[in-house]
This record gives C-alpha cells, sequence and structure tokens, in this order.
C-alpha cells in the first residue's frame, strides 16, 4: 500500500500590499521569491506553481510559470500558472500538494503575484468581474461587490441583521493591520468611521470591501520537515479543492457557501481534528459578508450566527476565534491571485511563533481559506504547528 | 532611475543677463459654477468637493480671447510699447486650433506684429511656465529685450469625471524683460521633468484621461517637491526665507499639503491659492496665483512658485520683488478684482456654454 507523503511549509516571504507602481510583475514575484528561498535554505525547487488572475488582461502576459521560473533562474524546472479567481493562490498551492504528496517531485515553490493598480478602477473592476458566470451574470453588468451586495442584503433579511452589526469584522482586520508593516492601510479604523462610510453597492460600504492591490507571496513547500524557526516545523495536514455553482442563480441557498462548507469538511477530515481545535483562520474575507458565511460555512459558527461571532472581540487575536490576524483581505488588501499564498504564509508565521505584534499566543493550529467567483471555488488548508522539538 | 543626491552639476538656469516680470495681468473668465452643483447632478450631492466653486468661459470666450485680455494688461502694467515684444509665446491645452496658431492671433490684437516670434507650448499645466522659461532665455540672451509668456485655459473636464469639477478657465501673461526694469527679477529657475503618463488626451478626444491616484504621489507630489528642493538647494535658501510660494493648484488641498511637505506655512501660501474660488485653470494656474501675490506684496519680498504638468514634469522659479513700490496704473483690473467680479451659472447652463451637448 502506497503512503501519501507528509508536506511542510519550510520557507515563506511576501512584499507590502499595495500600490507598485514602480516595479514589473516579474520584480515583484522575485521580491517574494527570494524571500521564500532565503528563508527555507533551499537552492533549486523541483517545480513552481504560480497563482494569479489578471496578468494576462492587466499585463498582457500569460504564462508566468515559464516566466518566472526564467527570470528567477529556474530554467529546466516544470512550471505552471493556476488560475480560480479569487482562489488562484490557494489553487496553487493544492496542484503543488498534489505533486508533492504523489512523491513525484520533493520541493515546490508556490508564488502568488497579481498586479492590478497599472490599469485604473473600471478596467480592473470589469476583468473581476470575469470571475463570475460570463454569460449569465457579467452580461447583466454585475460586479463582484453587487453580488456580495445581493447576498449581504439576503442573509440581513433572513436573520434580521441590521447592516452596522457587521462592522465588528472591519474594525478587527482594520486593528490588525496596523502592526503588519506589509499591509496596504494601517491607520486603523472606528465605529463612527464605518458606518459613514460611503456606500459601493447598497448594503456594502467602503469598509467592508476589500482594496484591490498589488503584491506578491512565496512558500517553499518540501516533503523532507524543514525547521522554520530552531526546533519547529509547520507540516500541511490537509488540502482540499471543491467546487460549486457559478452562478449566484444557480445556488439553491445563496446564503450557504456549498463550496467552503465541503472543502472545510474535507480538509478538517485529512486533518483529524474539528474546528474548534483551530487556533486560528486567515478567511477570505474580500467583504464583510463573505467573512460571515465562511465562518458559518467552516462550522465555526451555526447558519445565520456567524456575525455574533465578532462581537466583544471574539474574531480578535485573543477572542474565540482569531481571524484576519493580519489584516485579512480588507486591511492587508486583497492582490487577487496572491491572496491565497498571502494567507498561507500569515498562518504559517503564526504557528511557527514568527508573527510579531500580530501574534496569535500559542496558536498549534491555523486554518487558510480562499474563495473564487463569489464563493463557487473554494480551498482550504490545515496547517499543523504541533510538532515542536 | 537618476540619483538625484550624486547630481552636483550646477542645473539651476541664469541667464546672461539678468532678466525679470516687468508686467503681468490675469484674466479669468466670470462665470462660476459651484462644486455642490456638479455633485447635484452627478453623484445626487453624495461627493466630496475639491473645491467651491470653477471659473467658466462665457460663451464668446476661448484662450485666444482670454489670452489677449491677460496680456494687455500686462502690456498696461508695463508701460512697454507693443512693437518692441519680441516673442508672443503661449502655454496651453485648449488652444481653439489643432493646426494654426493661437500666439499669431494674439499678437496681432495686441499689435506685437510683424516684427515678432509667436508660437504655443503645450506641456499640460505648466506650458506657461515653459514660456516663461523660454521668454527668460530669449531676453536674458539679448535676442529682444521683452517677450511675453502666457499661461491660459478652458480646461476639459469629462462630464461626471472626477476632474470636471476643478477643470476651469483662466490663466495670466507675464511680460518679461531687463531686470533693471522689472517688477520682479528671476533669481533663477530650474525644472524637473520624467516620463509619468499620470494624464493626457489623445489626439482627437475631447476629453482627458487620467490615472486615478497615479496623478498624487508619483506625478504632482514627487516632480514638485524635487524641483522646489533642488532649486533651494542650489539657491541656498530654506522655506523660511520665502515671503510667499504658490504652486500648481489643481485642487484645494494639494497645494497646502506640498507645501506643508516642503516646510513653507499656510501663511505664505494663502494669497496665491485661488483654486478654492476657481478651480484648476491648467497651464494658467500657478500663473494666476503669482498675479495675486504680486497685486499685494511688498518691495524685496522673495518668492517661490512651481508649477507642475502632467507626463510631467515642474518647473521652479526664484523671485525677488523690486525694492521700489511697485507704481500700476489704476485702469488694470487686479486679481481680486476678477475674482470678485462673479456671475453663479447651474450646471445646465455650463452645459450649454462649454458645449457639452451634443447637437447632431
Amino acid at each position: 500500500m502506497s503512503t501519501i507523503q507528509d508536506v511542510f511549509v519550510i520557507g515563506t516571504g511576501q512584499t507590502a500590499v499595495g500600490e507598485h507602481w514602480g516595479i514589473s510583475l516579474r520584480h515583484l514575484a522575485w521580491k517574494a521569491v527570494k524571500q521564500a528561498l532565503e528563508s527555507s535554505g533551499l537552492e533549486r525547487p523541483d517545480a513552481i506553481f504560480v497563482g494569479n488572475i489578471l496578468a494576462p488582461r492587466i499585463s498582457q502576459q500569460h504564462n508566468l510559470g515559464t516566466l518566472l521560473a526564467d527570470f528567477c533562474g529556474f530554467r529546466g524546472v516544470e512550471a505552471i500558472t493556476v488560475e480560480a479567481s479569487g482562489a488562484s493562490g490557494g489553487a496553487a498551492v493544492r496542484q503543488a500538494m498534489l505533486a508533492l504528496r504523489s512523491g513525484e517531485i520533493g520541493t515546490a515553490l508556490v508564488v502568488g503575484v497579481e498586479k492590478m493598480t497599472d490599469k485604473v478602477g473600471p478596467e480592473v473592476t470589469a476583468a473581476l468581474a470575469a470571475g463570475a458566470d460570463s454569460d449569465w451574470e457579467l452580461v447583466q453588468g454585475v460586479t463582484a461587490p453587487a453580488m456580495a451586495a445581493l447576498i449581504m442584503r439576503r442573509y440581513m433579511h433572513d436573520y434580521g441583521v441590521h447592516r452596522d452589526e457587521f462592522a465588528d469584522f472591519a474594525l478587527n482586520a482594520h486593528y490588525n493591520a496596523q502592526a503588519n508593516v506589509d499591509a496596504m492601510f494601517r491607520n486603523g479604523l472606528d465605529l463612527k468611521q464605518y458606518v459613514q462610510a460611503g456606500i459601493v453597492a447598497s448594503p456594502v460600504n467602503i469598509f467592508d470591501g476589500a482594496p484591490d492591490a498589488d503584491g506578491a507571496a512565496a512558500l517553499v513547500l518540501s516533503s523532507e520537515p524543514g525547521e522554520l524557526r530552531p526546533g519547529l516545523s509547520v507540516r500541511v495536514a490537509s488540502s482540499s479543492l471543491v467546487t460549486h455553482t457559478l452562478a449566484l442563480h444557480d445556488r439553491r441557498d445563496v446564503l450557504s457557501f456549498e463550496a467552503a462548507r465541503l472543502s472545510a469538511e474535507r480538509a478538517f477530515q485529512q486533518a483529524g481534528i474539528t474546528p474548534d481545535q483551530i487556533d486560528l483562520a486567515e478567511l477570505y474575507d474580500r467583504f464583510s459578508i463573505y467573512a460571515v458565511l465562511s465562518l458559518e460555512a467552516c462550522g465555526f459558527a451555526r447558519r445565520g450566527e456567524g456575525w455574533r461571532l465578532a462581537r466583544n472581540s471574539g474574531v480578535g487575536r485573543n477572542g474565540q476565534l482569531p481571524i484576519s490576524t493580519f489584516g485579512g483581505l480588507t486591511a492587508r488588501g486583497n492582490p487577487g491571485g496572491a491572496t491565497g499564498v498571502y494567507q498561507m504564509v500569515e498562518v504559517t508565521r503564526q504557528l511557527a511563533g514568527m508573527a510579531q505584534d500580530n501574534q496569535v499566543a500559542g496558536a498549534k493550529w491555523g486554518l487558510a481559506q480562499c474563495l473564487g467567483s463569489s464563493g463557487a471555488t473554494a480551498v482550504t488548508h490545515i496547517l499543523d504547528g504541533t510538532n515542536r522539538n | 532611475m537618476t540619483d538625484l543626491r550624486r547630481d552636483t552639476r550646477t542645473r539651476v538656469m541664469q541667464p546672461a543677463r539678468m532678466v525679470g516680470i516687468v508686467g503681468y495681468g490675469a484674466y479669468l473668465p466670470r462665470f462660476r459654477l459651484p462644486a455642490s452643483e456638479i455633485s447635484r447632478v452627478w453623484t445626487e450631492g453624495q461627493s466630496s468637493l475639491p473645491v467651491q466653486e470653477k471659473a467658466v468661459a462665457g460663451p464668446d470666450e476661448d484662450v485666444v480671447t482670454m489670452s489677449i485680455e491677460a496680456a494687455r494688461n500686462a502690456i498696461m502694467r508695463a508701460g512697454v510699447d507693443p512693437q518692441d515684444i519680441g516673442a508672443v509665446w503661449i502655454g496651453s491645452e485648449s488652444h481653439p486650433y489643432a493646426v494654426k496658431p493661437t500666439a499669431t492671433i494674439v499678437a496681432e490684437a495686441i499689435g506685437a506684429v510683424p516684427h515678432t516670434q509667436a508660437a504655443d507650448w503645450q506641456f499640460a499645466c505648466k506650458g506657461g511656465t515653459e514660456a516663461m522659461q523660454a521668454a527668460i532665455a530669449f531676453v536674458g540672451s539679448c535676442m529682444s529685450d521683452y517677450a511675453c509668456a502666457i499661461g491660459m485655459d478652458t480646461a476639459q473636464g469629462r462630464p461626471g469625471d472626477a476632474l470636471e469639477y476643478t477643470a476651469g478657465s483662466g490663466g495670466a501673461a507675464f511680460l518679461l524683460g531687463p531686470a533693471d526694469k522689472s517688477v520682479a527679477v528671476v533669481e533663477g529657475t530650474y525644472s524637473f521633468v520624467t516620463d509619468t503618463p499620470d494624464f493626457w488626451r489623445r489626439s482627437n478626444a475631447n476629453y482627458p484621461q487620467h490615472g486615478q491616484r497615479f496623478t498624487g504621489e508619483p506625478a504632482y507630489f514627487r516632480h514638485i517637491t524635487s524641483a522646489a528642493e533642488r532649486l533651494m538647494d542650489e539657491m541656498g535658501t530654506v522655506p523660511q526665507d520665502y515671503d510667499f510660494a504658490v504652486f500648481h493648484q489643481p485642487n484645494s488641498k494639494f497645494p497646502g499639503r506640498v507645501g506643508r511637505y516642503l516646510g513653507f506655512t499656510s501663511a505664505q501660501l494663502e494669497v496665491g491659492l485661488l483654486a478654492p474660488e476657481i478651480g484648476n485653470v491648467y497651464a494658467g494656474s500657478a500663473l494666476v496665483g503669482l498675479t495675486a501675490v504680486l497685486d499685494s506684496c511688498d518691495p524685496g519680498d522673495r518668492g517661490l512658485l512651481v508649477s507642475f504638468g502632467s507626463g510631467a514634469g515642474s518647473d521652479a522659479f526664484q523671485l525677488r520683488i523690486s525694492d521700489q513700490p511697485l507704481d500700476f496704473p489704476d485702469v488694470v483690473p487686479s486679481t481680486r478684482d476678477y475674482l470678485e467680479r462673479r456671475t453663479t451659472i447651474d450646471y445646465s447652463t455650463y452645459t450649454r456654454y462649454r458645449g457639452k451637448l451634443a447637437l447632431e
């Protein structure tokens, strides 16, 4: 009987999230790759998996796998781009996991890179909207914030939740981002600012949504344990990618993120743990309603109850379940296809005790989940930091 | 990218003979469109307003007519025979013709033809100060005793775009001549230019496009601060040495922010800051601000003028006001006179005056 290889995170790297107008896509990626390789001690990976959404449209560049392998000095190495809308970064990690677990390769470099801000707002919004069902949704002019608004309105209606109850998610994210030197928004946020914020697509306001941004993050994965800090390694305990209905109107219940639910369920099963054992979660809070529905889908809260978890700092770093511990998409920023890799870097640093001022004390199990196309694709990874020598 | 700190060569430009402003004149059209009107029509009154109102050219005005008004004011102040003007140069991004100079019409109208240079300049919002630097060189090299440099615009803003709130009309004319006949001597000037695509209008396009937030830090702020810092560094001055400073004013906030960054106080900026009342008059923006300062400054005052043009670049000037009290004929309207001559219009009148209705 064949055995499935264990996989470990042996290196991490990331750039600041923001507006990188002065640097090209490949240089941006290289900054994260260099950090990750140096921290791992690995000189040459067996394969490279790149998560990206918009380079073909924004940067007129396909085939980032080859571009980055070539530019980073890894000619001759297998490399490919993975695209799954907002879940691209997580999907790239997933492909690396499949290759590593099969034993086909021993080390993998995963790079998430996105450059959005070289184009101005409407073009980027239109490009991102193509993650929806083009024939049925995009053709109507529906954008990602509009989709989130439809879902949030339904949630408020069905569960009798006032829109201001979502504030705690934005407040928590912006609070955590203050200590994250790589975060886009580090000024903090108060309730008054949230309540008075302009509306993007009613009821979604400007602080309910994450800023589109540039950034790159990288992970080095290996089937051999490597120590991130002396005596401490982080294992990827489970990996799951699930798809479900692409179009919103095909969902029997728009308030259940089915892909996220199934993906989390399978991830917990693989890891052999239950949601109550998770010490922190990096969820896909591109909109505050997505954070709520992700909490419910992962089993951290019952249906219709996810919003309550954020009350009284329940999702804060000392709360019942810390989320968005470095600011999440909302305040760290959302660099598209890099986001899922940032989440993995962040969870790894938490479990390795390398999160500095953002550290969740004693964190041993962490979950990272990213979503694509309004929850139609979900990728979940559970990381295990219990293996301390 | 060039490391500016390692560049030790003298970059500040000073002509062979010293040159100054011998006459100046503003022109602002009378119509004002409150920013709240644009917000009312386009955002149901929800947007934050970058200025209070903007100056709007009337239906019978354009860069030609407005430049003539400003140039006549400058010549009246200078008391110079127009036949002695060796160049008429007009910076604008709203020249009425794509081919056919604005400058020949203006030169004819002010009586400077035929023995004169005449040409149009374009460098987004700094075409006027480019013309001024050329005029300084022209007079400074003794090719002529007088040259007229004008920055004037009837700026275009796409209806509903963020720039529609500020895209205004107006500008100023300056007659440059020998320093000993000047009201303000140009002690030094410096230009800082890079290829930075923050704002542009393609051929045959009616309205410009812009890179949204890219127009801020990498464009306006980088170029103005680089130009101002280099000029002050080479002139051996610090912000406290200046009695006034005028920066390009695309809205009410940016000039104050760039001034604070450089170390200037709001008192040094306030007289020349007209954007809240007239919007951004593009190639005329910093220059009309300078006319407001010249109207009220004291003998011996020292000032800094820094323009900004998208694309992008900044021209910085250090000026020293004459020690003699300025004495001009009362018949010339002051910049304040133009600011106070105002008629508020609504958005529909504005669309008619500025030709924004497609009639066929």
